[in-house]
């Protein structure tokens, strides 16, 4: 059953991928980029990570893809005839080659480690929120409020630079 | 059971995905979402290892990445708004000065 869902989760998202990028109209890219979000989170429930879960279908489905369907419908795009760059082509298959056999020596690793200290029986009892935010508040709490400085300052430089440049005045100019 | 190699080549199958349209579209906007599908599949990376090999560690950088993702995200479409009122285009071929 796990295997089955594994499969249809992955298999969707890479064509999902594939249509994100071939897709000639703009908004129907972005639907295929929600096909692929929604599917990338099926795939962290098999790996047994509920809040990132529900973290991605709020985060990425419900906000990000909504800002870039937003952005898409204000600025009213044409489909452009000629929407792919084909002159680096042969460059692109002979990259695309090289990464396949990186790939196959890839996978050919044992990928052995030092465990960590969250098991899967752990995890399990106590409910992945609670393991990640005993974690998050406890070991990465300095990463935490740099993130959190970070996105005050996107938020900031995405309204100075989207705001609409009003028109002097130049009575008050004068004065 | 699911080995985590297969997890590996999903991830390194859609950040190739993503990587190939950075390098061919020429709308902007599909290439900030590109930028996302790389981002998703370094998220799919981290949680798999996270999982196999029993540490939290990569779940908690894989939610530091959904908000540098949502960071980006928010940035790079005001920039895009601001060079779209200027000169009517997102084609990432006309977008070759630095000041117009």
């Amino acid at each position: 059953m796990v295997l089955f869902f594994f499969v249809y989760f992955s298999l969707v998202s890479i064509v999902a991928g594939v249509l994100t990028i071939a897709f000639r109209n703009p908004v129907h890219c972005g639907l295929a980029l929600l096909t692929l979000l929604l599917h990338v989170a099926g795939l962290f429930v098999l790996l047994n990570a509920e809040f990132l879960f529900a973290v991605q279908i709020i985060v990425y489905a419900g906000a990000i893809l909504v800002l870039y369907l937003f952005v898409l419908m204000l600025l009213n795009l044409k489909t452009d005839q000629r929407y792919l760059h084909t002159r680096h082509a042969i460059i692109l298959f002979a990259t695309a080659g090289i990464c396949g056999e990186l790939l196959l020596l890839l996978l050919q690793s044992p990928f052995n480690g030092a465990k960590g200290d969250a098991p899967v029986i752990a995890v399990l009892k106590d409910g992945d929120s609670f393991v990640v935010g005993i974690k998050m508040f406890s070991d990465y709490l300095l990463p935490f409020e740099i993130v959190g400085v970070f996105l005050l300052g996107a938020i900031i430089g995405a309204i100075v630079l989207a705001k609409t440049p009003t028109a002097v005045d130049v009575e008050t100019e004068r004065e | 059971m699911i080995p985590l190699s297969a997890y590996v080549a999903v991830s390194a199958v859609l950040f190739a995905t993503g990587l190939i349209g950075v390098l061919i579209r020429r709308n902007f906007i599909i290439v900030l979402m590109s930028v996302e599908i790389m981002l998703n599949a370094a998220n799919i990376n981290l949680v798999a290892f996270s999982h196999y090999l029993e540490s939290m560690a990569g779940q908690i950088v894989a939610l530091f990445v959904i908000a540098i993702a949502a960071g980006e995200a928010a940035v790079g479409l005001a920039i895009i708004i601001v060079v779209f009122r200027g000169r009517l285009s997102t084609n990432v071929d006309e977008l070759n000065l630095l000041k117009w």
